[in-house]
């Protein structure tokens, strides 16, 4: 296990993390210059792997920084990226929560969070759009994306129904050669 | 105790926890439980799902506080759902409630990624493996899409409001601009659009 190293992950994710702003994704370009470029841990493909797994399992997209961690220094290395990449980011929510708690009778404050709720419903599916025009590269992918959209628009079911269905059809449209 | 008031109002004291939705006292275990289900769900990113959990199934916000947050978890650094985590642990169990909203939603996602990536050398070129996580990719898409459209149709925005959200989709998700200066701008006219249509 390599102090040095591990010190260095802790150095680079923590300011990443404080100035993340837009999420992981929009931080994706940043995260690979520092790692591929700047400090020479891995290779290109590596990190297009590690995007490409942390992006098939499930949870927060901060589970790249976690894989880039491990890639680099096991275990020790996986609890050093994780905690240095939500850390900062964390502490300064937090810290923001609570003073606007303070102030939350305030018509101000009021005014500010009915401001944020357009702010986040464009942002969401502007999220999902552009997810769209990775992930689908034929016709077929395209369907199956809106269709996912619908159900979950429209369907008070678990969306999980959904995500199977697609990942299925996925399978079987690839057996019949249509992917 | 149960006092309804305390869901309108969020208390100033911060001894009592406001309640949910739905009226009802959140414990610390019900957090992590939550969270644990969020991250386990959590295909493609966590927020279509964290919006099922906590707001369809279990009612703990309404979609307009849990869009309010996530707007909030926007403007900060950081995932903007996990802010909102940070946000709800907060309003219910202060301290405690965070780090459980926290280590729930990574505890299960931390385990499978680095379990998918020992795995990931034999498997990537198998085809029905590479035809799944497309179809799964696809999903997530629409699943992202799909919880945007309904918290619209649920929060039903003022027509301002309804606006600048589209205005924000089509230049971020249309036009493509960086998303640091589009909300910056778009922040301050949201609130304007607020106080004209005096929705506080």
């Amino acid at each position: 296990m390599n102090a040095l190293l591990l010190l260095r992950i802790a150095e680079v994710f923590a300011l990443l993390s404080a100035f993340s702003f837009g999420g992981v994704n929009a931080l994706l370009p940043e995260v690979h210059r520092q790692v591929v470029e700047i400090n020479g841990w891995m290779s290109d493909a590596t990190f297009s792997d590690i995007f490409a797994v942390s992006n098939a399992a499930p949870g927060p997209n901060i589970i790249m920084i976690s894989l880039i961690g491990w890639q680099l220094s096991g275990l020790a290395g996986l609890v050093v990226a994780t905690l240095a990449a939500m850390t900062p980011s964390c502490l300064i929510t937090f810290t923001v929560t609570r003073l606007l708690k303070r102030h939350s009778g305030s018509r101000a404050i009021k005014l500010f969070k009915e401001g944020l709720v357009p702010v986040a419903l464009g942002l969401i599916l502007a999220s999902g759009v552009a997810m769209m025009r990775t992930a689908d590269t034929n016709t077929l992918l395209v369907a199956f994306s809106l269709a996912t959209a619908a159900f979950v628009a429209f369907s008070a079911r678990n969306p999980l129904w959904a995500f199977g269905a697609v990942t299925g059809l996925a399978v079987v449209a690839q057996h019949f050669g249509m992917m | 105790m149960l006092q309804a008031g305390f869901t309108l109002s969020p208390s100033f004291m911060h001894t009592e926890a406001p309640l949910s939705a739905a009226g009802r006292v959140i414990t610390n275990r019900e957090l992590f439980l939550g969270f644990l289900k969020i991250g386990l769900l959590g295909f493609g990113g966590i927020a279509p799902w964290a919006r099922h959990v906590i707001v369809e199934e279990r009612k703990w916000l309404t979609d307009a506080e849990f869009a309010s947050m996530v707007g909030l978890g926007q403007v900060l650094p950081g995932p903007s759902t996990m802010n909102a985590s940070v946000m709800i642990g907060d309003r219910f169990k202060g301290v405690p409630g965070v780090l459980m909203c926290l280590s729930g939603q990574l505890a299960v996602p931390l385990l499978v990624v680095t379990g998918l990536w020992l795995l990931y050398g034999h498997y990537a070129l198998v085809p029905e493996v590479k035809a799944a996580v497309m179809g799964g990719a696809a999903g997530a898409a629409g699943l992202v899409m799909g919880t945007a459209i309904k918290m619209a149709r649920k929060i039903q925005p003022a027509p301002l409001a309804l606006l600048v959200g589209a205005a924000i989709f089509a230049a971020i998700g249309l036009l493509r601009w960086p998303l640091v200066p589009v909300v910056l701008l778009a922040v301050p006219l949201s609130i304007i659009a607020a106080v004209l249509e005096k929705r506080a």
